[in-house]
């Protein structure tokens, strides 16, 4: 006889409520990273050369633009499910674990708004 | 009574009670190039906006990733981001339930362990015989 409510069987989300969703989000930008990620290095090594005109104009071509804003949303989306496992498992301080949780959430918010921000003016104005 | 999160509980089996075996070394070394990596973004990130913020600025922050410190360390993170891209595809395989016995999971922590070598060491190759010194 199991002890768990019909309904808890049904969400099968277990005693946290939650865990699958992280895991799996895992794994989905895992895959988009191996196939962005590699489209990156190969980008990089068949660049024409690393002068401002050229990288802007690369930049700006619609393809890479728009393959660059969904690299930068999925390293940082995988990056910020990274970093919460590894402060979940060494910071035991539990308000200490919020702060840093949160210290580390405000940062990749931050840095994947610049990174959106720069590919977007790129896009749009060009060669300054 | 003691509350649930103050009383001494069991701790799981950690580290420390493990034989040491390069299989931990090699798992220790996918959370680190994981870390690394996620500094590594802050540098990306820099290029990026340094290109968005015209000629002078990106100028600049090509002579910062021409430093042969900021090389060393732009090595560093290629081998972490191949070390981490391959040890990935290997959690996935052991995801479908593949790969999991003793001698395979060793035999692909050698794969993976040398090929993140040999792919860093073929990328910086390539960018040095298509860019020579001007990269």
């Amino acid at each position: 006889m199991s002890l768990r409510s019909p309904i808890g069987r049904v969400l099968g989300l277990g005693a946290a409520k939650q865990g699958f969703a992280h895991w799996w989000a895992q794994r989905v930008t895992s895959v988009a990273l191996l196939l962005l990620g590699l489209w990156f290095v190969a980008s990089l090594l068949r660049m024409p050369g690393f002068g401002y005109e050229v990288v802007v104009t690369w930049i700006a071509m619609p393809l890479n633009a728009v393959l660059l804003l969904l690299l930068i949303a999925s390293l940082v989306y995988h990056s910020q499910l990274g970093v919460q496992v590894v402060v979940e498992d060494y910071v035991h301080h539990h308000g200490l674990k919020i702060a840093t949780m949160m210290l580390l959430t405000f940062a990749h918010v931050v840095v994947a708004a610049l990174a959106v921000f720069a590919v977007l003016r790129i896009a749009f104005s060009g060669v300054a | 009574m003691e509350s649930s999160s103050t009383r001494k509980r069991p701790l799981s089996p950690f580290l420390t009670v493990y034989r040491w075996q390069y299989t931990m070394a090699l798992s220790i070394l996918h959370r680190v190039t994981g870390c690394a990596l996620s500094v590594g973004l802050l540098l990306f990130a820099y290029w990026l906006v340094a290109v968005a913020s015209g000629r002078s600025m990106y100028y600049e922050a090509r002579d910062f990733f021409a430093h042969p410190l900021v090389r060393v360390m732009l090595i560093g993170f290629s081998f972490a981001f191949f070390y981490h891209l391959l040890n990935g595809v290997r959690h996935m395989t052991w995801d479908t339930g593949h790969g999991l016995e003793r001698k395979s999971a060793r035999l692909s922590g050698w794969i993976v362990f040398l090929g993140a070598v040999a792919t860093t060491a073929l990328f910086w190759l390539l960018i040095a015989r298509r860019f020579g010194g001007a990269a």
